[in-house]
């Protein structure tokens, strides 16, 4: 199972198998991982999900549907490297993506 | 104060139908919610998004299913009391008191809880300083645009409420408009309209900034931004605004003495009462083995409860289950009898 790294805001860093198939935002909730809220559930309404990607990662990823951008700008603290994890879709490629939670989600 | 069989709080598809069941059953009922429209996410996250899974129902969006479910509860007179939050629930003998920000002050037996995530609140800027500046010389929304006749407004968002905001007040002051990016989800008439301001002058745009610092002591005096590519400028400013939209907060709720784990209250199977007595958790907000965060599962959550409110609202009666296919009774509460 591909494995992701997330590294919660107080840099502690857990690396977890998630299926594929799942989102990074699943893996992160299904794991008690802290900060990741996902208040609508995955349906890139919230912007609560959002994590920065390890630069290196950011090519390699599916690209941003139009609406995830327009989220964004409602995110906290949003960066050039900003995704909203519910819109990444674990697979093979994703095997050891790395992705930093920011201090709040609103 | 007002007196009630029962209150709810969240006017999203499972309070709304919740009130349906509670009058249905000879029960009164006013509902309360923070934000200023009635239909909770379905009407602020997805009003143009189709929904596919409400039973007989085989594609909705969320503006029309709020607009059904308000349809759905004409035959009744229920009071809303809209743009307020609930700020606290306190025991009052066998009833529960509960205070809105507003002031407006409730008495009743039966408290449900169809809060959804939390109630909806602005988004704010990141710098911790911001707080000190709030409803002064910062504002998440407009109550009185005359005060920025002749300032220095530097604003702050990509959709339709920044760029309206920056257009109209445009005529009568300096305005900045800042954002993240480029490109603006506002309407693209809207942004035109500002691309034209831009180019008059009368718009001082920034993109690929956001907000970094707030600077002044009692008074607002300037903000600093800071680009992409870690470049700052310092900006004079009267006012800032910010709109970045809603985001759900759970609020006073975890004050009430509720067992709550990660945002979501712990609720039987049969009443949908929380650990409180008289109070009931559905929708979203509540949580038990094998608990879908769907719509549907709502609709049961609340119909439950609301039996459960007769108990307790009317403690003398027996409730009786009826259909209302052929009930007297609810016929003549739905007006379809005399």
């Amino acid at each position: 199972m591909p494995k992701i790294t997330y590294i919660t805001s107080d840099k502690q860093s857990r690396t977890i198998e998630v299926q594929n198939g799942l989102t990074v935002m699943e893996g992160a909730v299904q794991n008690d991982i802290p900060g990741i809220d996902a208040d609508c559930g995955g349906g890139m309404a919230c912007a609560t999900c959002h994590v920065y990607v390890k630069e290196d990662w950011l090519d390699k990823l599916p690209k941003k549907e139009d609406g995830e951008e327009d989220m964004l700008d409602m995110a906290f603290e949003p960066k050039k490297n900003s995704r909203l994890s519910c819109q990444l879709l674990v697979s093979d490629e994703l095997d050891g993506l790395i992705v930093s939670i920011p201090t709040k989600q609103g | 104060m007002n007196k009630v069989d029962a209150l709810i709080i969240g006017a999203g598809p499972t309070g709304l139908f919740t009130a349906h069941q509670l009058k249905l059953i000879g029960l009164n009922c006013e509902i309360i919610d923070n934000l200023d429209k009635i239909g909770g996410q379905c009407i602020e996250l997805y009003p143009d998004k189709p929904i596919y899974d409400i039973p007989a129902i085989p594609e909705c969006t969320g503006e029309e299913l709020t607009n059904n479910l308000i349809n759905q509860l004409k035959p009744f007179d229920i009071k809303f009391h809209l743009n307020q939050r609930v700020e606290e629930v306190k025991k009052d003998e066998d009833n529960w008191l509960v205070k809105t920000s507003k002031g407006n002050i409730f008495l009743t037996p039966n408290v449900i809880i169809a809060g959804g995530v939390g109630s909806f609140e602005p988004r704010k800027f990141s710098p911790k300083e911001c707080e000190k500046f709030e409803d002064k010389s910062l504002f998440y929304s407009i109550k009185d645009k005359k005060i920025f006749k002749g300032k220095i407004v530097s604003i702050f968002g990509g959709g339709d409420s920044a760029l309206d905001w920056a257009i109209e007040l445009s005529k009568d002051s300096k305005v900045n408009l800042i954002h993240r990016r480029d490109e603006f989800r506002g309407a693209k008439s809207t942004v035109d309209k500002v691309f034209k301001l831009v180019k008059s002058g009368k718009i001082n745009l920034f993109t690929k900034y956001q907000m970094t610092a707030v600077n002044g002591s009692e008074k607002l005096e300037s903000i600093v931004i800071s680009h992409d590519n870690e470049e700052t400028k310092n900006l004079k400013t009267d006012y800032v605004l910010g709109f970045f939209g809603l985001i759900m907060q759970l609020g006073p709720i975890a004050n009430w003495g509720l067992n709550i784990d990660k945002k979501r209250i712990e609720v039987d199977t049969e009443k949908f009462e929380t650990n409180q007595k008289g109070i009931y958790a559905v929708g979203d907000i509540c949580n038990y083995p094998g608990k879908l965060k769907l719509i549907l599962s709502g609709f049961h959550e609340g119909a439950l409860a609301a039996r459960a409110c007769f108990k307790l609202a009317r403690p003398n009666e027996k409730y009786r289950f009826e259909f209302t296919t052929t009930s007297t009774n609810i016929l003549k509460r739905l007006g379809k009898k005399d």
